[in-house]
């Protein structure tokens, strides 16, 4: 007796576990059964499932029976002349989908020479094992897994043409590729999906060598030629709005140019970039803490303000500035109202982002690394044709990796941009290798892809042939201009007295426990004091009692319980003083018993 | 004439020294000469004043910490006997965790017995914790008469050296208000002496049988001879030390386990702390790692000073520590601060997190020597 759940509900119990299975499978293949019908025998549990709810992952495969693809020529030849759909051959139980759990249960081979009579599916194409961006990765079956992984992943982060009316978009953090291209080794789905509408790196001359030094670490040289021709620039948009809202009490917020009166006024410099109505004009080019929008609100707690203050009913300063450390010229402003009907004001703006040193690039095989130098197009080594790579990629990520794909696109891309044509790079189903070297051949290149090269200081042939070939580069969201940061010294914290954190805010950067650890194993430790004194004050002691005494305006020296003159003054961290403070709050009497250390 | 310089060195260098002395002849201005040049050396080896050895020590474990692999069972020889190793070992050791997750012992046996195998296989089956379940081959409830009958596995019962007079004496010892007794066709049947026995009472008998005590040490589920450098030496999945030393066979001098606090028990606290040197540093050679032993040793020391095992967690070794703040600072300050508050604890303020806390030069390295400055007058002119 075997126990059957349909959608993870029992409903009763059948003797014949595997018949049944076969018997559902078989009405589904005749339509009999609704397709989206998926039935799973586990036959260590001895339990059978039936799901036809919604949520699961499915995907559509061959059907195959003794051995033989049920898809046969025929078919194909239908489906070229329209006389059949997809739908067709869903219905005829030519292509299943199978979800997870019935997965359990097949045995799929990748092509169709693979098959025995023990092979339940066969895969429509061996692609299909990927999902839409992995099979982008050119020559993925020549690559190790855990890399064809990241070079899914990196691109994902690649900068292009990210939406085709990025001109009336608002989106925050995107930017766009200045000059995309569309890769010259390309898999079918770079076709299929349309990737040339949405291209997202550019077809660019790599040499594998290391030159300089400036290439350790997975880091990368590139031309600075080819960045002054445009390679890899970048415009990075960032938008910034602003809101009218409305209080209680009908008070409103006001979009405008603050006047001097109100409270935080900046400065009238800064508030230069806007026109009477309070917003920037187009193409200002605005720099950091320079008012993007002026905007104004009502006091906080009017009913208390007018009661004590003379400064009454002022209003504060609410206006939107360019955040810090950045930079941007002003592209388009919109003027419209939200869903609750407040005036809704936006302005977007540009940056154009040259790349530098510490700009991320990767190839589409989980190869990625930052710029370590530009080095000027005259110092580029050269090929005895005079071709100068564009960028020089370190040989030292190839070995522990083994990423072969990444070698096989760069002799390719060569073949491609020699002969003028694309290169079928499709996982599985590439062109294969040896033609390309022959090509290659054949258009007067060394089949192996290296070349001699010449060093550009000196102009001696360098003993080792350099291989060089062209690949589809990707230029990563991750700019050092968004990631920059340094501080001496800045905003604290009001409670603790200690600097703020955050890049955004201009923060410190912290000396955590395992650093601080380091100086104390180096017994550095009247360094470790300075660079934990950022929040050191000096507190009065009565030397008596142990309280903490104060000096009040006067400059008299008071203490709580005793009216001895015997105060003495301790440098110690903020942070100490307000835990002493914290501990009286619950109740708990610290004293400080003072001893002098010349003693 | 050595005897002089005897204060001045650690006994151990100064035993080694007369040894020295022994083989070379020297003369007396050579041995004054070669104590001199001893004692430099070693003085000039010793660390300095102020020298951070707890951190430096907490980075040497660390680092390579940070290179263990987390793979953590290790197959320690031929049969399925695995111990824990790596970095959850380490920590295991280190806390001082009262259950090893895999104790074991290494028993070694006096010389008499450790050449023979099946001398070896003897006390092996002596030592191994025979379950009643392991003699069996089936267990049934007969309903009509109301009782447990048990199969026997024949062959294993010779392999364990189990007799049926044994078994029945044992069995009937340790179940009582049942009637154990041996059928014919060898099957045993337990029969509960109460009338009338409900079913669930007779699966219940019937359970407990299972788990019923036969012989050999509680806690040894596995035993394992191999041969080790030319002798038999008894691996074991399992530890109870204070039996083991009971049997006569065994090599007490040698046999050891790995379960820290079994040593404490059997041999003491300074068997403890070697104990403790020795588990760590087999981890990390396992590993194709390299810890100075120094570190280990301070690290053992520092365990087992107080005279029982205590592990370097917030209830072991650090709530030793003499400041308030350098508790509260480690683990649940509230706690730390109510308490000592409550006892008017002071700190002095005379270790590391302390100053940092109240932003003051700690007492080490630079921070440690006070200057003490002779001014010279001006010389008048």
């Amino acid at each position: 007796m075997t126990d059957v759940y349909l959608n993870e509900k029992f409903i009763g119990s059948v003797d014949n576990p595997e018949n049944f299975v076969k018997k559902i499978r078989e009405e589904r293949r005749r339509a009999r059964v609704p397709t989206i019908v998926n039935i799973y025998y586990n036959s260590k549990v001895n339990e059978v499932y039936i799901d036809y709810s919604n949520g699961r992952a499915r995907r559509p495969l061959i059907v195959v029976e003794d051995g033989k693809s049920k898809l046969s020529e025929f078919h194909i030849a239908q489906l070229e002349n329209n006389e059949m759909t997809w739908d067709d051959l869903v219905q005829q139980g030519l292509i299943e989908y199978l979800d997870a759990a019935e997965e359990e249960n097949s045995y799929v081979a990748l092509k169709e020479e693979e098959l025995t009579p023990e092979h339940t599916h066969l895969e429509i194409s061996p692609v299909t094992i990927f999902g839409l961006i992995t099979s982008l990765v050119p020559y993925s079956n020549f690559g190790q897994s855990s890399r064809l992984n990241r070079g899914s992943k990196t691109q994902k982060q690649a900068l292009g043409m990210y939406a085709s009316n990025y001109l009336m978009r608002m989106d925050t953090d995107v930017s766009l590729l200045h000059y995309p291209q569309t890769p010259l080794v390309r898999s079918f789905m770079h076709d299929l999906s349309s990737y040339d509408k949405h291209p997202a790196g550019q077809n660019v001359t790599v040499a594998i060598m290391s030159y300089r030094g400036y290439n350790m670490s997975d880091s990368i040289i590139i031309n600075k030629g080819s960045i002054q021709r445009g390679l890899a620039r970048s415009t990075f948009f960032r938008p910034y709005s602003i809101e009218e809202l409305r209080y209680s009490g009908g008070l409103v917020d006001e979009i405008g140019i603050p006047d001097k009166e109100v409270k935080g006024y900046k400065s009238e410099h800064d508030y230069r970039f806007l026109e009477e109505d309070g917003i920037v004009y187009p193409e200002a080019s605005l720099r950091e803490d320079d008012v993007v929008i002026g905007k104004t609100s009502p006091p906080r707690f009017l009913g208390e303000l007018e009661e004590f203050s003379i400064a009454a009913n002022v209003r504060r300063e609410s206006s939107s500035a360019i955040r810090h450390g950045e930079q941007g010229i002003v592209d388009f402003i919109t003027i419209t109202e939200n869903e609750e009907g407040n005036k809704l004001v936006r302005v977007r703006l540009r940056d154009q982002r040259i790349p530098e040193v510490g700009d991320k690039f990767a190839s589409r095989h989980g190869q990625k690394g930052i710029i370590g130098a530009i080095i000027p197009e005259q110092d580029m080594p050269f090929t005895a044709s005079g071709v100068k790579p564009d960028l020089i990629f370190s040989p030292h990520s190839l070995p522990s990796r083994m990423t072969i794909s990444h070698l096989i696109e760069a002799l390719a891309g060569k073949v491609a941009s020699l002969s003028g044509r694309y290169i079928n790079a499709t996982s599985f189903n590439a062109e294969p290798q040896e033609k390309l070297r022959k090509e290659l051949l054949e258009l007067g290149f060394r089949e192996n892809g290296t070349e001699v090269m010449y060093n550009p200081i000196t102009g001696e042939e360098m003993k080792a042939r350099i291989y060089i070939g062209n690949m589809y580069y990707l230029k990563l969201k991750h700019m050092v201009a968004n990631k920059l940061h340094s501080r001496a010294s800045g905003r604290i914290q009001l409670l603790t007295r200690q600097p703020i954190e955050g890049r955004a805010r201009g923060g410190g950067l912290r000396l955590g426990e395992m650093e601080k650890d380091c100086l104390v194993a180096h017994g550095a430790s009247l360094l470790l004091k300075e660079r934990f004194d950022s929040d050191k004050s000096v507190i009065h002691i009565d030397e008596e009692t142990g309280d903490i005494a104060i000096v009040d305006r006067h400059g008299r020296r008071r203490a709580q319980k005793s009216s001895s003159a015997n105060i003495g003054d301790v440098e110690v961290s903020y942070a100490f003083k307000l835990l002493l403070d914290e501990l009286t709050a619950f109740g708990i009497y610290p004293k400080i018993k003072l001893k002098s250390k010349y003693h | 004439m050595s005897e002089e310089y005897k204060d001045q060195l650690p006994l151990s260098i100064w035993e080694e020294a007369q040894k020295e002395l022994k083989n070379n002849n020297l003369t007396k201005k050579q041995e004054k000469e070669f104590f001199d040049k001893l004692i430099e050396t070693y003085k000039s080896s010793r660390i300095t004043p102020g020298e951070s050895i707890g951190v430096i020590t907490a980075e040497s474990f660390g680092e390579p910490g940070t290179q263990m692999t987390l793979n953590i069972f290790h197959f320690a020889g031929v049969a399925e006997l695995n111990v824990t190793l790596g970095l959850p070992r380490l920590i295991e050791i280190f806390d001082a965790r009262k259950e090893a997750s895999t104790p074991s012992m290494e028993i070694y046996l006096d010389k008499e017995y450790n050449k023979d195998i099946n001398a070896a296989k003897r006390i092996a089956a002596l030592i191994k914790e025979t379950k009643f379940w392991e003699l069996a081959q089936e267990f049934s409830i007969n309903i009509a008469k109301l009782q447990v009958e048990v199969t026997l596995n024949k062959k294993n019962m010779r392999d364990l050296r189990i007799t049926d007079q044994m078994l029945l004496k044992t069995l009937s010892e340790s179940m009582k208000d049942t009637t154990v007794r041996q059928n014919k066709d060898d099957t045993i049947v337990l029969k509960p002496s109460k009338e009338n026995t409900e079913l669930k009472e007779l699966y219940k008998l019937k359970e407990k049988a299972k788990e019923t005590f036969i012989k050999g040490i509680s806690g040894v589920t596995q035993v394992l001879p191999i041969k080790q450098n030319n002798e038999f030496v008894i691996l074991t999945a399992g530890s109870n030390l204070k039996e083991v030393f009971k049997l006569k066979e065994v090599d007490k001098s040698r046999s050891t386990s790995n379960d820290i606090f079994e040593v404490l028990k059997a041999l003491g606290i300074e068997a403890a702390r070697q104990a403790i040197i020795n588990e760590a540093l087999k981890v990390i050679r396992e590993q194709g790692l390299d810890v100075d032993i120094r570190h280990i040793l301070f690290i053992a020391d520092l365990m087992t000073a107080s005279g029982t095992v205590k592990g370097i967690t917030r209830s072991g070794i650090t709530s030793d520590k003499e400041s308030v703040l350098a508790r509260a600072s480690f683990e649940t300050p509230i706690r730390h601060i109510i308490d000592a508050s409550l006892l008017g604890e002071e700190d002095e303020l005379t270790s590391v997190i302390e100053n940092v806390i109240v932003n003051q030069p700690v007492p080490l390295g630079t921070g440690l020597p006070g200057l003490i400055a002779r001014i010279k007058k001006p010389e008048a002119k």
